[in-house]
């Protein structure tokens, strides 16, 4: 009662050998998703103006009013760092608001449908959300330069500290994917992630020194993610011991992944 | 015999307490339009989505020709297209550069994809617009760039839900045409759609689908045969009068009557003339209605003769009816 596929016309126009067939599936959909920030560049604009409006207040606003203990250097180049991840954070939303508002436009239903890679659309959002970043953050670098901040170290600690920061926001994008996935609407995404981003950003050592809070904060603020990540960029290209707090942000960037790929994973393959 | 493109044995899907498909049989001769006819929430959908492997069915077994859709699910997306109820394309991308995702997706032979993308738009009448962002396209065009995307890889098996939903009647038409024209080319169809005259026109054989089970499936023309060819509504309002003129045509018409309140409903398969004699008989007995319809038979008017109750939406939020059912007042 069922037919066998043998008049199926449809392969002649398939490539049978693909090597790399997800790579290519992962190509389509990060330079989509890049067109999208390239054609509504209010995307990109937002994410820009937030950080470069947090550099100009906290260098000349409330700058003044805080007092570095201990450091050798000015607040502009404690603030800088901070800067970086806060901006990489923040900007981890635009993974959950791109991938809810694919699930809301059908977007899903039909790559659920094509003989594309499993992996393809979060490994391609995410990479996008990257090559995003190191626009906004060699913007930022920008930025910091114009108002003063100067590198202590050399290029190799900027690099460093650079390729931390992306990797962390690459481990963000993953936290957001989920959240994205998870609520399936943009205006949820965005309202749900700020509450959640707001204590992580500012609790912490971005802004000021954690030995300003009080005690029972601390040891939140001493030891979340953004700070660890920010204290280890600090170190790379301001001096000082750097090995401590690399390696623990590089155990909170590995972990992030290792817990919220899968769940973005499992949930991407039931979001249609 | 004809072999079947698809084969639906017993198909369960359940979402928490909603049964959106409660044992789906369905057979799909190759090279024909097959519709699935029913409202809202009737399952439709749910079904269109477990063939095109987008959903895992709970239980029965579905194969799109000879690969079964929970086993093979990658030889089943080689061979389908799947243009949904909302037009599933990137609205910032140019319409060639959906196309040439697609494609890629598709797995395409890369010197390919930008001809077939070409032929597609120039075939959709899309090629003046191939270069403008997706935003900027009308809800038509839309659905068109969404059925020029399903067919990327020529895919011998196309699903289509609800593709004339929200549309304007000359761009449904013109889709229509496009989908008779798939079909002359070998392309098996499957349809769903809530308008009887869609089913109608495009379909070989229709299933009408109600709470997730099939509850007829035949020809249209065995369909409509219940049904008539033209349907009549009178309100004839105050004390009883309904009653009485039910009566009167009841014994003067041949075809059916029903009343329904205040509403009198002539089902014929005589057109206009029903119309003429019911306003003599009613006019003979000093009587005239207070408003009148004449249409031809809708998808409630399936339901109304296949389940004695009306078609009803599973769903808040739907779709504003579509221009269908002709009315013409009298």
């Amino acid at each position: 009662m069922s037919s066998t596929a043998v008049s199926v016309p449809a392969t002649d126009d398939r490539d049978r050998r693909i090597p790399f067939g997800a790579a290519r599936d992962i190509y389509a959909i990060t330079q989509r998703n890049l067109i999208a920030y390239r054609r509504v560049p209010q995307l990109l604009v937002f994410s820009t103006i937030q950080p470069v409006i947090f550099v100009l207040m906290f260098r000349y606003v409330f700058g003044g009013a805080i007092t570095l203990r201990g450091l050798p250097y000015p607040y502009v180049d404690f603030l800088m760092p901070g800067i970086f991840t806060q901006t990489v954070v923040f900007g981890a939303i635009a993974t959950a608001i791109g991938l809810s508002t694919d699930v809301k436009s059908g977007l899903m239903e039909r790559f659920h449908s094509l003989p594309m890679a499993r992996s393809a659309v979060l490994a391609g959002r995410t990479m996008a959300d990257l090559i995003r970043n190191v626009f906004v953050v060699v913007l930022m670098m920008v930025v910091g330069f114009l108002v003063g901040w100067r590198i202590h170290t050399n290029v190799f600690g900027l690099i460093s500290g650079a390729l931390l920061v992306m990797l962390f926001a690459y481990a963000m994008s993953w936290v957001f994917a989920t959240v994205g996935l998870a609520v399936g609407d943009p205006e949820t995404a965005q309202a749900a992630a700020f509450p959640v981003l707001a204590p992580l950003v500012f609790a912490s050592s971005a802004f000021v020194q954690v030995e300003s809070m009080p005690a029972w904060l601390q040891v939140f603020a001493r030891n979340q993610p953004v700070s660890v990540t920010v204290s280890a960029v600090r170190a790379l290209v301001n001096g000082g011991p750097t090995a401590i707090y690399v390696e623990h942000s590089l155990a909170w960037c590995i972990g992030i992944l290792v817990v919220f790929a899968p769940i973005a994973v499992r949930l991407y393959r039931r979001a249609v | 015999m004809t072999s079947n493109a698809i084969v639906v044995e017993d198909l369960h899907k359940r979402f928490g307490d909603v049964e959106a498909l409660a044992g789906i049989d369905l057979e799909v001769a190759e090279g024909t339009v097959f519709g699935l006819l029913g409202p809202n929430g009737a399952g439709k959908t749910t079904a269109v989505r477990v063939l095109a492997t987008v959903l895992q069915p709970d239980g029965g077994r579905a194969e799109v020709l000879g690969y079964d859709v929970v086993r093979q699910p990658e030889a089943v997306r080689r061979r389908i297209g799947l243009a949904g109820q909302y037009a599933a394309v990137d609205p910032n991308l140019t319409g060639r550069e959906n196309l040439r995702m697609v494609g890629l997706l598709a797995q395409l032979v890369r010197s390919r994809i930008l001809p077939r993308a070409a032929e597609l738009l120039e075939r959709f009448d899309l090629t003046s617009a191939a270069d403008r962002p997706l935003r900027t396209y009308s809800g038509g065009m839309r659905r068109r760039l969404d059925i020029a995307a399903s067919l990327m890889q020529r895919p011998p098996v196309l699903f289509l839900d609800e593709p004339t939903t929200g549309l304007d009647i000359t761009s449904r038409n013109e889709l229509w045409e496009m989908i008779r024209e798939l079909v002359n080319e070998g392309t098996t169809v499957l349809l769903t759609t809530q308008y009887l005259e869609e089913a109608d026109r495009l379909a070989g054989r229709i299933a009408v689908v109600d709470e997730g089970r099939v509850i007829a499936n035949d020809t249209p023309e065995a369909l409509k045969s219940q049904l008539g060819s033209t349907v009549v509504e009178m309100d004839v309002r105050g004390n009883g009068r309904a009653h009485d003129a039910v009566r009167v045509l009841s014994v003067r018409l041949s075809d059916r009557v029903e009343q329904e309140g205040e509403r009198i409903r002539i089902t014929s398969e005589r057109g206009a003339d029903v119309l003429i004699e019911a306003l003599r008989i009613l006019d003979d007995q000093g009587m005239a209605p207070d408003a009148l319809t004449v249409r031809e038979p809708s998808l409630d008017d399936v339901f109304l003769a296949l389940t004695g109750h009306h078609a009803e939406d599973k769903q808040e939020d739907k779709q504003p009816e579509l221009a269908t059912s002709k009315g013409g007042a009298a």
